[in-house]
């Protein structure tokens, strides 16, 4: 197993930047998720570091050997498309022994081996089957065997789920977490899927525009988003505008509480963040307790055992909303149209230098 | 029973069908076999002769040559448009072209050839002129080489428009799993390429036979019945130009409809062996 | 190799298209430079001046263009139909339609006359009369004319379309002229147009039977006047042209093209 580098790598299709002077590096046996908005880049990187596609500056180090000049077929990589890259005129073990086939294994061998990676993966009954014969999640079993089956150095998997079903792709995206760790192969996963990086990464790296903008553990990802684009891509909550008063920020003309506050410059533009299971309501019967804050509900979505609901500021036109999450029989409670108290922890919010407001006000 | 109607336009058709395509056929067999004294082989007999036999190897040789060659250019053709690199232009450009080359045959293409390559034909005096000449080094366009030439002018376009799906389906995944599973391109045509188009391959190989085997117009006016062929001698017989009895003529055709039905059965087999893989199979 | 290059038109590609594009164009360019000679070193239009004067050309080509509508209606009125109730109240005449629509390509066009001949030596009304020719057009027409009204057939799901069409109360002339026949109308249109490049340029049954049709007189025509050949090969190209690229403009890159001669 290997570590990997990417070293300030630039690429632009038809003089359009689609990666910017990115750099990445993983350890060995790591699992990275590669989490970011349609068209931001995630499979172009994929396509570098397996050499599909010629960076125009930077390089890729495997541990520590420059690739960057290598075809795909000398980087010893394993890769796991989106969907129906299975050969279709070839059953899932021949399918599974096509790398060491390729590269003149003894017939045993192959065998063997492509007959333990069915196994790892638990389609050891499906081997004689055609890639038309097996379901869509059984198809990226093999997929994935077939990747491991030439022993990578690297495994690529570019959102290898995303054609599946919620169930199986919950269910296939442990298994994958679990024979990776098996393995101990270093993997860089592609996802759109949020809660699927958060679920099985060792660190997630979130990539707007071609840019990383943070690659962390996913509690740290989670907890302490680096700046507002993360923040709002991961996991749900509100980021409000404003400035840093003290221990609060003031948000229209309101103090919202936020001990974070204080390391900020008095009067300095920031992004507030909170997040909806920090936000409490209670009903509203004469005075605001201190610290507390009047607001307006405006929706409720009901998902199950939580009921998300929709708050605004008062006198802001719609323009400020933050979201609390309450237990579905308790939020039956707040109609939408009523006005109520939210309260929150003053070290739950984080607040971040507002990376835009030098922008919108040049 | 809803449509009564129905069944009258169904039932007209296949009465059509039965009267003018299947009763033919019928008949060309009876006849083939029935002499003055009823049934005789005779006439089948006579499609050893000399004459017969050698318009059958023309045949089945002019066949193989342009289907293969076809086969082969064509699908080169198309494999080089098709690529991600290639202009969208040239895409549509030669889309659009073998639309046309396919259904330009017959006697306009025979005159297209000997305007060009015949004795007088424009290229041949210009390459006479730079000290090439083509008829002395043996070539001769009314020869079985210079059919086969003037039927791939056909064949290519065709086999361009019946592959170019088959190709476009290829996936570039595939070639690209293969890739990083250390396969050269070679390999990946070995083993995935070519047998994923194999069944597209053999059904081209065959249209492309039958297209040549079957063509009259193109040998007719490119050679006036110089070179023997099935098809030239069948019309021989007749347009009564040879002194003939009608029953060679069928015996002639049942030979033609033989040799389709063993070159089709063939193919199926083939495809069958070649499309286990299918959902179809 | 690389990666990327794989993907790229390589000299490869480029030299199998530079080597097919002057095979395909020599013959062409060579065959219109032709036309235009008038001996010894004039050039003109004599030739196609040549074509046009001569008495016979507008019969043959009236007769020509008069079989092609012939056939063309003998498809719609007998085929169309027929597979369009078929798909709706007997699929399971599937199987007999499909090995019909492969009979002549197993049956070759010349085997089909000397069948045909075989079978009808009268009525004097039928076969003394050109429109004889619509017979075998027609079977010349139907492999290619049934592939792409199947291809458009299977596209629309018949029989829920005519259930949700009879549900709205129409009745099944209704749904056949609002419903069925609009969707099909790149196929009608692109074997229409197909059918006509075809019959215009037979010349097999043509021949055979000897009716002189714009094909066999073009052949004659070509036997004594080597110019006036290659002029008829230009124009008889572009008039194909035309057709498919009137093909291509209905099926609009969904009606498949097949060659057929
Ligand atoms: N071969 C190419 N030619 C031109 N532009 C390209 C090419 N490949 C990618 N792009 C562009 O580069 C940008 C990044 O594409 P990329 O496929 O890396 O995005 P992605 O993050 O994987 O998106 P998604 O999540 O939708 O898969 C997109 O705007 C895309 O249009
Ligand atoms: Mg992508």
């Amino acid at each position: 197993m290997a570590t990997v580098e990417v070293n300030r790598v630039s690429k632009s299709f038809a003089g359009r930047q689609v990666l910017a002077d990115l750099s990445l590096t993983m350890g060995e046996g790591e699992l990275v998720c590669l989490l970011g908005p349609s068209g931001c880049g995630k499979t172009t990187l994929l396509r570098i570091i397996a050499g599909f596609i010629p960076p125009e500056s930077g390089r890729v180090l495997v541990a520590g050997k420059d690739v960057t000049a290598l075809s795909p077929s000398a980087r010893r990589m394993g890769m796991v498309f989106q969907a129906y890259s299975l050969f279709p005129n070839m059953t899932a073990l021949d399918n599974v022994r096509f790398g060491p086939r390729v590269a003149g294994r003894p017939k045993s061998e192959q065998i063997a081996r492509a007959g333990q990676l069915l196994d790892l993966v638990g389609l050891s009954e499906h081997a004689d089957k055609y890639p038309h014969q097996l379901s869509g999640g059984q198809q990226q079993r093999v997929a994935l065997a077939r990747a491991l089956a030439v022993q990578p150095q690297v495994l690529l998997l570019d959102e290898p789920l995303s054609a599946l079903d919620a169930k199986v792709r919950v269910q296939l995206r442990e298994e994958i977490r679990r024979i990776q760790r098996e393995t101990g192969v270093t993997t860089v996963l592609v996802t759109h899927d949020q809660e699927e990086a958060l679920s099985i990464s060792d660190r997630v790296a979130v990539m707007n525009e071609g840019r990383l903008l943070q690659v962390a553990s996913p509690s740290t990802i989670y907890r302490e988003p680096s700046c507002g684009f993360v923040a709002r891509f991961i996991g749900s909550g509100a980021v409000l505008r404003g400035v840093a008063e003290g221990h609060s920020v003031r948000v229209a003309n309101l103090a919202l509480p936020a001990s974070a506050a204080a390391a900020h410059v008095h009067g300095a533009a920031v992004e507030m963040f909170i997040r909806p299971e920090n936000v409490r309501l209670q009903p509203m019967n004469g005075q605001l307790p201190p610290g507390a804050v009047g607001v307006e509900v405006r929706e409720r979505t009901f998902l199950g055992s939580l009921t998300r609901i929709r708050l605004t500021l008062p006198g802001t036109d719609d323009q400020f909303s933050l979201w609390a999450d309450l237990a579905s029989e308790q939020a039956e409670a707040f109609i939408p149209g009523s006005r109520v108290v939210a309260q929150w922890d003053e070290a739950a919010p984080r607040v971040m230098p507002d990376a835009d407001a030098g922008l919108r006000n040049g | 029973m809803k449509a009564p109607v129905a069944w009258l336009f169904i039932g007209a058709f296949l009465a059509v069908c039965a009267t003018f395509l299947v009763a033919p056929t019928a008949m060309l067999a009876i006849q083939a076999v029935t002499g003055e004294d009823g049934f005789t082989l005779a006439y089948i007999e006579t499609l050893g002769q000399y004459r017969y036999r050698v318009a059958f190897e023309h045949s089945l040789y002019l066949s193989l040559a342009s289907a293969t060659a076809g086969v082969v250019a064509g699908g080169l053709v198309a494999f080089a448009v098709l690529k991600p690199g290639a202009p969208a232009w040239l895409r549509s450009l030669v889309t659009s072209f073998s639309a046309v080359a396919a259904n330009f045959a017959g006697v306009p293409l025979a005159f297209a050839f000997i305007s060009t390559l015949g004795t007088l034909g424009l290229l041949t005096m210009l390459l006479k002129r730079i000290g090439l000449d083509l008829y002395d080094m043996g070539f001769s366009l009314f020869s079985i080489t210079g059919l086969t030439l003037t039927y791939s002018y056909f064949q290519i376009p065709l086999m361009v428009i019946i592959i170019t799906p088959a190709i476009a389906a290829l996936r570039p995944s595939w070639r690209e799993a293969a890739e990083i599973l250390g396969a050269t391109p070679g390999q990946y045509w070995r083993h995935v390429g070519l047998p994923v188009l194999a069944p597209s391959l053999i059904a081209a190989w065959i249209l492309l036979f039958g297209n040549a085997f079957s063509a009259y117009a193109t040998a007719y006016a490119l050679t006036s019945g110089n070179i023997g062929l099935v098809t030239t001698e069948i019309s021989a017989v007749l347009s009564g130009n040879v002194a003939a009895d009608p029953q060679i003529g069928a015996a002639l055709s049942v030979g033609m409809i033989v040799v389709m039905v063993t070159v089709l059965a063939i193919s199926t087999a083939m495809t069958r062996r070649a499309s286990r893989w299918t959902a179809r199979s | 190799m690389s990666g990327a290059g794989a993907n790229r038109m390589g000299p490869g590609g480029w030299t199998t298209l530079i080597l097919a594009g002057v095979y395909f164009v020599v013959p062409l360019a060579m065959t219109a430079a032709f036309s235009l000679w008038e001996g010894g070193s004039t050039y003109g239009f004599e030739a196609y001046r040549l074509l046009l004067a001569s008495a016979d050309l507008p019969d043959a080509l009236l007769l020509s263009m008069e079989l092609a509508l012939a056939t063309v209606a003998a498809l719609l009125l007998l085929l169309v139909p027929a597979m369009i109730f078929m798909n709706l109240y007997a699929p399971g005449l599937r199987p007999l339609f499909e090995f019909i629509a492969t009979l002549p390509f197993v049956v070759p066009a010349i085997a089909l006359v000397a069948g045909l001949t075989a079978l009808f030596t009268g009525p004097e009304w039928l076969i003394g009369t050109p429109f004889y020719l619509v017979i075998p057009y027609f079977f010349l027409a139907l492999p290619f004319a049934y592939r792409s009204l199947d291809v458009g057939l299977r596209a629309i799901d018949l029989t829920t379309l005519t259930e949700a069409g009879q549900s709205l109360g129409a009745g099944m002339g209704q749904i056949i002229r609002m419903v069925i026949l609009p969707s099909l109308r790149a196929a009608l249109v692109g074997s229409t147009l197909l059918t006509l490049a075809v019959v215009m340029g037979e010349f097999t049954f043509a021949n055979v039977l000897l009716f002189r049709t714009f094909a066999v007189y073009m052949n004659q025509m070509g036997q004594h006047e080597a110019t006036a050949a290659a002029a008829l090969a230009v124009v008889s190209f572009l008039i194909t042209w035309a057709a498919m690229l009137g093909v291509l403009i209905a099926g609009r890159g969904q009606t498949s093209i097949p060659g057929g001669h």
